[in-house]
């Protein structure tokens, strides 16, 4: 009723959509197969203004991803915005005094967050707060800047 | 006027009678004790005739759009000077929509009217009828293992098109336009989630072969055994199973990347 | 008479609004060839398929061996149907199977013969219906006489209770219509099943049945050992078997007046 070949030629076509998986999730996902990957910890950020930040955007450290935003949430009595961003567990040196910083890749793409590490001895642990940041650069309100400064100087 | 609400009332018992008896079939069809004898060649051979045969046009047209993502893609992104991000833009494209949607449709063209139209001449020359007087229930023994193999194929097809989509889109971005290779994957690598684009494309195809299989054995399997009959269904086939795929595809896309 | 194999009370068949079997009451003698006549479009296929239950009855009953096939639930109904073999009127062989495997289908699905045995039992049927040569053929390079006899093949393969032959003649040569008509006698003592042969052939059929059931207008006209049909008066039976173009037996499907139909009535 069927022959050998055809055999071999559906377990090929089996294989082959395997294959198309394993390259979508590794080459073209960045999935990596490494598990201490999947071990993070926690610390969060106050900013005061986080506009255009998503969760899961990237968190990274001179252009190399170490973690993503978990959650954005506002604290009301401070009112600042909180963000909570998963860190891999084997960056740990970053130190207390690190800085945070939101900005976006290129002109028009998304937005994440960047920390500068700094000199201080102690590490942030989990469940610590980053203090220091640099909020989401805005757009409109540069625009008006510029031209409330145009418009004193004339 | 009543006439009017007569006709429509009509018309939607016929359409719910119509989804009845589809249901059965696919109920009948998918479940019950698998048919130890006759072993797994049924199944392999429906996965040679719907899959395999399949592959070419999938390879093929997955190449050529890839192709065309690239270059249109980099057309756009250019000016702004951002073509490192072409990688980000043909992945996150083809992952989340164009992979799965035009696989499917492929994947009608050349299996789901194959299906009805081989059912539906198997009733019409009574070889349905033959094997039930045999005592073996063609619902089991012909549309079951179609069923499964479309059911299994979809997704394989579908993945194996965003990957030659991908690579043809490095041969045109990468290799001739001159795309930093280094920047290309990236950039895709960085923006690109595995749960959230790779598997729910996955899921997106999945879905997709449920629902053209089922509307593809269901047709040919209901067919009025003529030769108008039958091309009446396979036209069904193709025409159903095309609007079923978009409009699915509308609502998981509302699901899965909806605004939250 | 002898004991009854399939009784059939008050049978009622419509397709949609054409009423095809109407007050069919009969019973079918165990163990004999029975012919069922009548002309073309009377429902003598349906009246086959109604016994092997592929279509429902409007109303009435048709028992099988004591048993009331439309009481039976789909599983069941397949039980019961491996005891019946059906030749069809257009053989109906599986396209994608050999003659060889269309024949053997029965024997792999219902049994676990090894495959000699297998082999055997196939070539000894096949070379019954004289296709013993034409085991790796497939069914489109058959013709239609051929396909007929793969067909039957396959319906006696497992030794059924009762076969059911949809026109076996036609279609055939000569030669093979005197050998089709031995085939079907010894097959009936040497399995001691109960038979029916659909036919137009009146003379073939007469030859070896023991049992005759006329039909027409969806009503049995007449039935019983076939020389009593043949000599009863009934103008209906006569009409048929002597094949006068009319009578009460009408020729043309319903339809209206011929003149009428042709716009001919003014001219
Ligand atoms: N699916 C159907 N829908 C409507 N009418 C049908 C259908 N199938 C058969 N018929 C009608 O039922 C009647 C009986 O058909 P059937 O096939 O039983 O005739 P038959 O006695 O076997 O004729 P023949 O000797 O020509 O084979 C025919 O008049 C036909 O028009
Ligand atoms: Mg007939």
């Amino acid at each position: 009723m069927y022959s050998r070949s055809m055999e071999i030629l559906v377990g090929a076509f089996m294989l082959l959509g395997i294959a198309a998986l394993a390259f979508l999730a590794i080459q073209v996902s960045g999935l990596s197969l490494n598990p201490s990957n999947r071990d993070t910890y926690q610390i969060s950020a106050t900013f005061t203004n986080v506009a255009g930040l998503t969760t899961r955007a990237k968190v990274s450290i001179a252009g190399v991803t170490v973690g993503q935003v978990t959650a954005i949430h506002l604290d009301p009595m401070s009112v600042r915005a909180v963000v909570d961003m998963s860190i891999q567990k084997q960056v740990d040196y970053l130190t207390t005094d690190s800085i945070a910083a939101i900005k976006t890749a290129g002109v028009l793409g998304d937005q994440y967050v960047s920390i500068s590490v700094g000199g201080a001895p102690e590490m942030l642990q989990n469940g610590d707060v980053i203090t220091d940041t640099q909020s989401a650069l805005v757009l409109e309100d540069l625009v008006g800047k510029i031209i409330t400064t145009l418009g004193t100087n004339n | 006027m009543l006439d009017h609400v007569q006709r429509f009332g009509h018309q939607g018992l016929s359409v719910l009678t119509g989804f009845g008896r589809a249901g059965i079939v696919l109920w009948q069809s998918m479940w019950g004790a698998p048919d130890w004898r006759a072993g797994p060649g049924l199944l392999i051979r429906q996965l040679y005739f719907i899959g395999v045969y399949s592959l070419v046009i999938i390879v093929v047209s997955g190449v050529l759009i890839g192709m065309v993502l690239a270059l249109q893609g980099y057309t756009v992104l250019v000016r702004f000077g951002a073509e490192s991000a072409l990688g980000q833009f043909v992945s996150l494209t083809l992952l989340r929509e164009l992979g799965p949607v035009v696989a499917a449709l492929l994947f009608v063209g050349r299996a789901g009217s194959a299906v009805t139209a081989e059912i539906g001449l198997m009733k019409a020359t009574d070889q349905l009828a033959a094997m039930e007087m045999i005592g073996v229930d063609p619902l089991k023994r012909v549309v079951r293992p179609r069923l499964w193999a479309g059911i299994i194929s979809m997704p394989i097809l579908a993945q194996i098109f965003n990957m030659v989509a991908i690579l043809g889109a490095v041969v045109v971005g990468v290799n001739w336009l001159g795309v930093d290779a280094g920047s290309f994957w990236a950039n895709m690598q960085n923006t690109v989630e595995f749960r959230e684009d790779v598997l729910n494309g996955s899921i997106k195809a999945f879905s997709f072969g449920v629902v053209v299989t089922w509307i593809a054995i269901f047709q040919g399997y209901d067919a009025i055994p003529t030769s108008e009959g039958i091309s009446a269904a396979t036209t069904r086939t193709v025409v159903h199973s095309s609007l079923a795929v978009l409009a699915m595809d509308f609502l998981l896309t509302a699901v899965m990347f909806g605004v939250d | 008479m002898t004991s009854s194999w399939i009784d059939i009370k008050d049978l009622n068949f419509s397709h949609g609004p054409r009423v095809i079997l109407n007050g069919i009451d009969v019973s079918i003698p165990k163990g004999k060839i029975t012919a069922i006549m009548g002309p073309s479009g009377c429902g003598k296929t349906t009246l086959l398929r109604l016994i092997s239950s592929q279509l429902k009855p409007s109303q009435g009953t048709i028992h099988v061996a004591g048993v009331d096939i439309s009481s039976l639930n789909r599983e069941q109904l397949l039980i019961q149907r491996r005891r019946m073999g059906m030749l069809f009127q257009t053989g109906a062989l599986f396209t994608d199977l050999s003659v060889f495997e269309n024949v053997a289908f029965p024997l792999r699905v219902h049994t676990d013969l090894p495959e000699r045995m297998i082999r055997d039992l196939v070539l000894m049927k096949l070379h019954a219906v004289g296709l013993r040569g034409a085991r790796d053929l497939m069914p489109a390079e058959l013709s239609g006489g051929m396909t007929r006899r793969a067909a039957l093949a396959r319906a006696i393969i497992l030794d059924p209770d009762l076969i059911m032959y949809d026109e076996p003649f036609t279609g055939q040569d000569p030669i093979f219509v005197g050998l089709l008509r031995h085939l079907i006698r010894r097959i009936n003592q040497t399995m001691a099943c109960t038979c029916i042969i659909v036919s137009h052939d009146i003379n073939e059929t007469l030859s070896i049945s023991d049992y005759m059931v006329v039909l027409a207008d969806g009503k049995v006209i007449g039935h019983g050992e076939p020389e009593t049909v043949i000599n009863s008066d009934n103008p209906h039976v006569r009409q048929f078997l002597q094949g006068l173009p009319d009578g009460p037996v009408p020729f043309h499907y319903p339809a209206p007046d011929y003149f009428q139909d042709l716009e001919l009535e003014d001219a």
